[in-house]
């Protein structure tokens, strides 16, 4: 019988030698005269298990992992192409408790299927967003939008049924669909996830935004520092293109969509909606101040839509099964499920889809299993490089937009990295002025010499604990400065660098020598 | 540099501006290609591109030089680049730095006194599960110890 064997092609996957285990299954296979067909499949997101090797068997996927290169010969010894019993046997893939218990819905396909295969697309559900959205009018697309709640999962969280209302409500001659997949923030990959593992999504979610806003161009702006999504998505685009789901006359429609992918070149900055727009026109990556807004005038001054990654590639399932099966996942004005990135000091770190109202506890011990290290967890940063750090009093509050900004925190892309009780959050609190300092466009002068400004007085504070007059003077200067920056800034790079500087000197002062005891201050 | 090669980049530029040079907000398009074949983007292009672009050279270099991503001078041997943010840093990439400097014998944006390597910083490689990671050439690699990484260079240099 031939047997189907899955090797992840997700980057996690290759970075853990994932290439080397399929030639090696592949050559194995021949040797011994196995017939198996070997599919690259995308990640499951379970990474301290890759490289994640499954088998196709009567009974269902079942998983093996983490496979190494030594571990081919015995896994064939073992014959687990029909799902022999072997040490790395996980049992049967969908029956992982850390897989069993998550909501996947934009996430579903993730893994299970070949990321650039058609059929294998279409026959788990793709396409029936982009055909349902012939049937219907612009206007009844974007109420779908509307009405799901789905807002923008980059980080904003602005509703993206209001930028898609004013796109299609603003008329011109040409009008555009950006995807920003400019997925810069440390702790998260569930951007790259879906370029790399479903990007038909991706493309189908873009289509399906041109045609309720009358767009006919889209542009995909990928980091540089992710080769294999870039190549992912232009084989995808042209597979697509061959078929007739992108290009002129879509499926036979009036409507005509033609996508593009952009490589970035290496600016935290260009993840800025506005900024980005810019590098898009061949510029600078600097930002632009708003309004105008880009739904308005956005690429070379038409109205666009920009959107992240998992924002658009959300759009298919809502548009294919309606907006209320969407809605009623999660809770208050946070509607439906994050692929939330557990990621940094952690056990068990991976892509965990859930409703919005999960907590950091359940996400950081019931999922993470604890810190990598074994050490207790001290900190944990939630939203990226311009979240806040929540200390343990935080982790019961569900994660949930309001109820994280009442917190003067963010839920952000749903990035998590945890730090264990070694970290000293003084100098996390400078590594995020060091790193706006780095990355900021210079446009403002809050974030361009503000950020500068924050590393020395931090390095002032941190040399300092031992003279307390001059200490608490120079902590009442960074937190005037943060103030600045928080009101002054034009955008979340100078806006936000104060989140995780603020969080780290409310929550953790000890580490900038703050609660140090008297005695050793005398 | 040699007038020969000069002329050689241009010849390159040229090629390239004919495909892309209309291409609405081409430019980024552009230098990634130039720096694709050269392995940087050498400063005598730019009069070329501006030129093809209607751009002023000033704007060119403002571009090059804004983005990381784009060199002016070409990287010695095979590029390094070690992860430097957060969630690198709370697995140890700190001590992972220190250690590559160490060991290639060169500060971040240097090269190893043999220019097999140039090492530098990245912000993110999107493997913040497997932390800390790098990227050696165009390979990535995850959960990379001190002592993983002094084996991967050795394997680097073995294969050419």
């Amino acid at each position: 019988m031939n047997t189907t064997v899955y090797v992840p092609r997700d980057s996690g996957a290759l970075a853990a030698g994932a290439d080397r285990v399929a030639r090696r299954i592949a050559d194995e296979a021949a040797k011994r005269g196995v017939a198996i067909t070997l599919v690259r499949n995308g990640s499951r997101g379970l990474f301290w298990l890759e490289p994640l090797v499954e088998v196709n068997t009567p009974q269902g996927r079942i998983a093996y992992g983490p496979v190494t290169v030594g571990d081919v010969g015995s896994l064939f010894d073992a014959a687990f192409h029909t799902g022999g019993e072997h040490a790395l046997r996980l049992g049967p893939t969908d029956d992982i408790p850390y897989l069993k218990k998550q909501e996947r819905l934009t996430f579903a396909r993730m893994g299970v299927t070949d990321p650039l295969s058609l059929p294998d697309y279409i026959a788990h559900e793709g396409f029936a967003g982009l055909k349902r959205a012939l049937t219907l009018q612009p206007a009844q697309i974007v109420q779908e939008v509307l009405d799901s709640g789905l807002r923008g999962r980059g980080g904003a969280a602005f509703p993206a049924g209001i930028k898609w209302k004013t796109v299609l409500a603003t008329p011109a001659e040409q009008k555009y669909i950006v995807c920003n997949a400019d997925e810069g923030d440390s702790g998260t990959f569930s951007d790259r996830m879906t370029m790399e593992g479903d990007p038909y999504m991706l493309i189908e979610g873009m289509t399906i935004a041109g045609i309720a806003t009358g767009a006919t161009k889209g542009f995909i702006y990928v980091r540089s520092e992710y080769p294999h999504a870039i190549a992912a998505l232009n084989e995808a685009i042209r597979r697509a293109e061959s078929e007739g789901y992108l290009g002129r006359n879509l499926l036979g429609s009036t409507h005509h969509f033609s996508l593009e992918v952009r490589k970035a070149a290496g600016s935290y900055v260009c993840g800025e909606e506005t900024a980005l727009l810019e590098s898009l026109e061949g510029k600078r990556g600097i930002v632009r101040a708003k309004p105008p807004v880009p739904a308005l005038v956005g690429l070379f001054g038409q109205p666009t839509v920009i959107n992240n990654v998992i924002t658009l590639a959300t759009v298919p399932l809502i548009v294919a099964r309606g907006a209320s099966f969407y809605k009623d996942y999660g809770m208050g004005r946070s509607r439906g499920t994050l692929p939330i990135q557990l990621a940094g000091n952690i056990k068990y770190g991976g892509l965990v889809e859930k409703a919005f109202g999960v907590t950091l506890r359940e996400l950081l011990y019931d999922y993470g299993g604890g810190t990598a290290s074994g050490r207790p967890v001290k900190a944990v940063q939630v939203g990226g490089p311009l979240g806040a750090y929540l200390p343990e009093s935080q982790w019961d509050v569900p994660l949930d937009y309001e109820a994280y900004a009442a917190l003067g925190a963010v839920v952000g892309h749903g990035g998590i990295v945890v730090h264990d009780d070694t970290a000293d959050l003084s100098q996390l609190a400078r590594y995020a002025m060091e790193f706006c300092a780095i990355e900021s466009c210079g446009k403002c002068t809050p974030c361009r010499i503000g950020s500068t400004r924050g590393v020395e007085v931090i390095d002032k504070i941190t040399a300092n604990q031992n003279r307390p007059i001059p200490l608490q003077q120079e902590v009442q200067l960074l937190r005037d400065l943060c103030d600045t920056m928080v009101n002054g800034s034009l955008c979340a790079m100078g806006g936000m660098t104060p989140y995780p500087v603020l969080s780290a000197l409310n929550h953790y002062p000890q580490d900038f020598g703050i609660a140090a005891p008297a005695n050793k201050a005398a | 540099m040699t007038a020969a090669t000069s002329a050689e980049h241009i010849a390159l530029v040229r090629g390239v501006l004919a495909r892309r040079g209309h291409e609405q907000g081409g430019l980024l398009p552009i230098l990634h290609e130039v720096q694709d074949a050269l392995g940087h983007i050498p400063a005598d292009v730019v009069p070329e591109i501006a030129s093809v672009l209607n751009l002023s050279r000033a704007e060119v270099h403002g571009v090059i030089t804004y983005y990381h991503h784009f060199r002016a001078t070409p990287a010695a041997g095979k590029v390094v680049q070690i992860c430097r943010a957060e969630s690198c840093k709370a697995m140890g990439a700190d001590a992972l730095l220190a250690h590559a400097q160490q060991h290639l014998g060169c500060a971040v944006h240097g090269h190893s006194a043999d220019g097999a390597f140039t090492l530098e910083p990245v912000y993110c490689l999107g493997l913040c599960a497997q932390s800390p990671a790098i990227m050696l050439g165009d390979e990535l690699h995850a959960c990379v110890s001190p002592q993983r990484f002094d084996e991967l260079i050795a394997e680097a240099r073995s294969t050419p």
